[in-house]
């Protein structure tokens, strides 16, 4: 099925179904333990063995030598996969690195190893008796230092790494009141619950992996091309993933190591990352130093904006695209952006929840915030004031929909916004209290998407599609998508997922997964729809409900249709160009109070809300979630998330989860989120955005602007930490 | 982490008398921090002795009116106390701001004495670092130390001991009792327990190889207003950046002690007598020749002013 042109009256404006709070189906499974994740697969094949990954000890550099006997000799091992005795691999198209190191390093805790053995204790006891020597090289691992030799990268996702409209310069510098100020957001990592995780076993030429993986069909691609053996001998199986937040996007260590492993060992092996491993192994978000130039009449409406965003990645890798948001957020005539890309040989960067959107925001919604503050204006009426309802770069193209404005006002009326003080002049007690504002904005997305859906005579609908579940409810709006559409109650609908024999849709990632494969799952029960009139001989304007059939006086039960043999009907969602006609994207506000304390510096969030809007909302229950944790995350990067670099060594220091902090439940006390009524019939048939990224995007800078009103100290380099405030504090309690 | 055998004994001369049979072994008590070192081979004992089964789980009132706390007391148990928590509040305080509940209940009281550094450094073998491999150097000196000692610190190590319990223990003037390999006895203040980093930061207290904790003892309770205020980032499970401890009394004289600066609970005895003249004269003395990093500095002001408004509270 084509979409391109946007959709009319369709069975899912019915909303019987969709649109419906709805627990998970597979709720029950993971609250009692028996949803199997990637290295639960006890039982798949036979005799697994345990691989044990060695990573590099240096961030750059070569192995000079490497001695496999003590390893070799140790109880249990069964084989040491090295780059030695590995054969010719390739590497991924999504993989900056190489997954298995040697000789040369390229960033610490590359792999270089994988030891097998019978059991994970053995295993690991003798991963530590691989003896390496090193040399190292000299490497790259300050951004600051390296603003100098940054360069203009080749164009980015489709996007230019610079644009510019009217003339910048000559505008910001005409303009009365004028912000130019940095911003910097250190590297991140995704921290979800789940490690990596892999099992791998061969059959003759053919692998089958159970893994936890965000996008079925390009890793089947990135494990063919690494591996050099046909796409099609390859089976990947993902039904489970305990978070991934781009961190899974791409085939990682385990699973490569997995694959290699159970070539050597002869057997299935099993292979997660270790936890202190993951940080510096795998993916993080990078870190960025941000320039933003903004330049308002007295009135408060911008004429010049401009935004700029170092970051560094790994020789071949691209930059943090954390000036996305601001060719498309506020109005103004004149306007620049600029991204820059320096080498730092730290571990590889790349998307982690929201990727651009969440770091640009943390630093362009500050500077909305000091910008106000300088007119002397309401945050919220400054955002207003400068509201567009196009896409100011190219004007000729209107937003589908856009109601900022309306998350803005309808957030402030709720949150009491109007009680706000002026900085530092409210106190509870010890405490410090503030409100901070921030827009919300993240692009949304669609991708292809296809689907199978088969009828039985007993009325049950199953949905078969690559379409993965990362903890964010695809299960659940799958099957409400096809209930609506097939006219079936819920448990009526069996809903299998990731798994690379089923059609490939859009997977997991960008928050393009809800909108997409839902649509995909919607052009596969339109064709299902086809065939049960058909076979029933009714005619076409059927109407599907209450699990029957029924055309004028005639009505069937819907497995009727099944009676001589199960229908099957597959399609895929495929668009046309009403992405290029309508800028679509999902807007919200974050409201945000806190409390510090006024001795010691200490940030206490005390109150958060966002309010939405992003298109049909499927399922408000699982957006909910997805948005309150998206917002716990985001006070995470706000007052504590950061990977410190050691600047000589060329490593994340803090590899563990006792040393990257992230929120913990008594850091969150109270949080409410409000979807606004909306359905946007450009995106698809079922008029929905995504909304799991939308979350994130500005919270940190709520909170970094709620302490500014709590304190009056502005601080511009996250996290806000309270040696940050500490000297600007009042001297007493 | 390396295979190792393993034996339970029920007595504390049993245990000293394993330890005496199999040079290398350690105790193990709670495991919570024994264990994680294993696994990460920055342990790497060939025999553990589990002493967690030794009959020293009791709290009883000594004939001096204080307490003695058996050195296999859970921190859940020692923190709930009826006794601990109307004379020793400060106790009470310190435990519930560690870890988690799982921990504490697992976590004994000797073990928490004894839990090592939290210098990342320190955990990642490939890296230099003179507790885990004397001689190898110290990555946190000019590394990362945001959360690094202020005092007592030496140009071998920068570590920071930290237990929020052994804060208060200082505070209160504790006593660590303990039975060598020999059957000795023997009573060790803990402002004597701790040893200096000077060029030895893996000799952490004065223990001797094999020697026990059998128990903590307090002294008569000293009464006054107990309060412990633990700074950190994330507002639970997290160590210190900085803590404070301090019993008050009502002519605003009394005792601070500090975590998260130094290699030990820090209380300079010296320094309290400022403490009816407010949180700057005592933190004078008490930080005196403190030696920061450009990433620690921020704990002096830090100090002060935690200090400074624990103090404005005991006032009420
Ligand atoms: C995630 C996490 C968070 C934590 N957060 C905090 C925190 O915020 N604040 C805090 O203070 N602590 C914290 N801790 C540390 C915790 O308090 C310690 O791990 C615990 O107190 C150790 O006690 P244990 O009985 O488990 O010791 P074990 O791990 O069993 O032993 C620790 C050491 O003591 C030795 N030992 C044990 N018993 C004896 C004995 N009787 N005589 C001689 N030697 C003995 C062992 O040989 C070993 O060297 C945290 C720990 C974890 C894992
Ligand atoms: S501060 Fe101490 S524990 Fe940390 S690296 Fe230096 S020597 Fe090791």
């Amino acid at each position: 099925m084509k979409f391109d042109t946007p959709a009319t009256t369709n069975p899912i404006d019915q909303m019987k179904v969709v649109g419906k709070p709805t627990n998970r189906i597979e709720g029950p499974l993971k609250t009692t333990g028996t949803a199997t994740y990637a290295y639960e697969h006890h039982d798949v094949a036979a005799n697994q063995a345990y691989g044990y990954v060695v990573g590099a000890a240096i961030a750059k550099g070569r192995i000079a030598s490497m001695n496999l006997a003590d390893a070799q000799a140790a109880p249990g091992v069964i084989a040491i996969v090295t780059a030695d005795n590995a054969g010719k691999l390739d590497k991924g198209n999504f993989n900056t690195a190489k997954l298995l190191g040697g000789p040369a390093i390229d960033h610490y805790h590359q792999a270089i190893a994988l030891v097998v053995a019978e059991s994970f204790e053995q295993a690991r006891a003798a991963a530590s008796l691989v003896r390496v020597e090193y040399s190292r090289s000299k490497g790259s691992y300050d951004l600051a230092a390296a603003l100098d030799t940054a360069i203009t990268p080749p164009t980015v996702f489709g996007t230019a790494a610079d644009t510019s409209v009217g003339d910048f310069a000559t505008a910001f510098a005409a303009t009365p009141v004028q912000l130019d100020a940095r911003y910097t957001t250190p590297d991140h990592t995704h921290a979800m619950m789940e490690p990596h995780a892999s099992i791998a076993a061969w059959d003759g030429d053919r692998l089958t992996l159970w893994t936890s993986n965000q996008m079925i069909a390009w890793s089947v691609g990135d494990m063919a091309k690494t591996l050099g053996i046909a796409k099609e001998n390859i089976r990947l199986v993902s039904p489970y993933i305990g978070g991934g937040f781009g961190g899974k996007l791409f085939v990682r260590t385990d699973a490569v190591l997995a694959a290699l492993g159970a070539r050597a060992a002869g057997r299935p092996v099993k292979v997660a990352l270790p936890r202190p491993l993951m940080i510096n192994n795998t993916t993080h978000r990078p870190a960025t130093i941000q320039r933003i130039r903004i330049g308002a009449a007295a009135d408060g409406k911008i004429t010049a904006i401009g935004h700029e965003s170092w970051s560094g990645d790994l020789p071949g890798g691209g930059p943090e695209t954390a000036v996305a948001q601001t060719r498309l957020l506020y109005a103004g005539a004149n306007r620049m952006t600029a991204m820059r890309l320096a080498v730092l040989d730290l571990p590889e960067g790349n998307a982690m929840r929201a990727p651009g959107e969440a770091p640009g925001l943390m630093a362009l919604e500050i500077a909305m915030d000091e910008m106000a503050e300088k007119l002397g204006m309401d945050p919220v009426a400054f955002r207003v004031l400068n509201d567009t309802q196009v896409d100011p770069e190219k004007p000729e193209r209107p937003f589908s929909q856009r109601r900022l404005n309306e998350c803005l006002q309808t957030g402030a009326e709720k949150f009491g916004w109007s009680k706000r003080g002026k900085p530092g002049a409210t106190r509870d007690g010890r405490w410090l209290v503030g409100m901070g504002v921030a827009a919300a904005f993240r692009n949304n997305l669609n991708a292809k998407s296809a689907a199978r859906v088969r009828l039985d005579k007993s009325g049950t609908v199953t949905v078969e599609t690559d379409m993965t579940d990362i903890g964010t409810g695809s299960y659940t709006i799958i099957a409400q998508t096809a209930a609506e559409m097939m006219g079936v109650p819920l448990d009526k609908v069996v809903v299998r997922l990731g798994d690379s024999s089923f059609p490939v849709s859009a997977g997991s990632g960008g928050q393009w997964g809800a909108n997409s494969s839902t649509a995909g799952v919607y052009a596969a029960c339109a064709k299902l729809r086809d065939a049960v009139v058909q076979r029933l001989g009714l005619a076409s304007d059927a109407v599907f409900a209450d699990g029957k059939v029924k055309a004028g006086k005639r009505s069937f039960a819907l497995g009727e249709a099944a009676a001589g043999g199960e229908l099957v009907a597959e399609d895929m969602m495929e668009y046309g160009d009403l992405a290029e006609k309508f800028q679509q994207s999902t807007f919200g506000a974050h409201f945000v109070e806190v409390g510090v304390d006024a001795m010691t510096g200490e940030i206490r969030v005390r109150r958060m809300l966002a309010v939405c809007a992003a298109g049909r909302i499927l399922n408000p229950k699982a957006a909910r979630s997805q948005v309150i944790g998206a917002m716990t995350m985001g006070a995470g990067s706000a007052l504590m998330e950061e990977l410190a670099v050691d600047k000589r060594f060329g490593f994340f220091v803090n590899h563990d989860l006792a040393g990257y902090e992230v929120p913990v439940h008594a850091d969150i006390p109270h949080q409410d989120v409000i979807f606004l009524e909306e359905s946007d019939p450009t995106t698809s048939p079922m008029k929905a955005k995504g909304v799991g990224e939308l979350g994130i995007c500005g919270v940190a800078a709520a909170v970094a602007n709620a302490v500014h009103n709590a304190t009056g100290v502005r601080v511009r380099n996250y996290p806000v930490t309270l040696d940050k405030l500490l000297d600007k504090l009042p001297d007493s309690v | 982490m390396k295979s190792f055998t393993y034996e339970r004994v029920d007595t504390p001369a049993a245990a000293t008398a394993a330890f005496a049979r199999t040079p290398g072994a350690r105790f193990i008590a709670g495991g919570t921090n024994l264990l994680d070192l294993m696994k990460l081979e920055i342990e790497t004992p060939p025999h553990l002795i589990d002493v967690s089964h030794i009959a020293l789980d009791k709290i009883e009132a000594t004939p001096e009116g204080g307490l003695r706390i058996g050195a296999m007391v859970r921190n859940t148990d020692l923190a709930s106390d009826a006794r601990v928590r109307r004379d020793y509040g400060l106790l009470t305080r310190a435990l519930v701001a560690g870890a988690s509940g799982q921990l504490r209940n697992k976590a004994t009281t000797a073990g928490n004495l004894l839990q090592r550094t939290r210098c990342p450094y320190f955990y990642d073998t490939n890296q230099p670092c003179n507790k885990r491999k004397p001689g190898s150097g110290c990555a946190a000196i000019g590394g990362f130390n945001r959360l690094h000692a202020v005092v007592g610190a030496s140009e071998a190590c920068i570590a920071t001991h930290p237990s929020d319990m052994a804060v208060a223990m200082r505070a209160l003037d504790a006593t660590v009792e303990t039975v060598d390999a020999g059957g000795k006895a023997r009573a060790i203040p803990i402002a004597d327990f701790y040893r200096a980093p000077a060029k030895t930061p893996h000799l952490e207290t004065v223990l001797a190889p094999g020697e026990l904790i059998t128990a903590v003892t307090l002294p008569r309770p000293v009464g006054g207003t107990h309060i412990y205020h633990k700074v950190r980032d994330r507002a639970s499970y997290a160590f210190a950046l900085i803590s404070v401890g301090v019993i008050v009394q009502r002519d605003g004289t009394g005792r601070v002690a500090l975590g998260g600066v130094g290699y030990k609970p820090w209380r300079v005895e010296g320094a309290e007598a400022a403490l009816p003249r407010g949180a700057r004269p005592v933190v004078d003395g008490l930080l005196a020749g403190a030696k920061t990093t450009h990433e620690n500095a921020y704990k002096l002001p830090l100090v002060e002013r935690t200090l400074a408004g624990v103090l404005a509270q005991a006032k009420g």
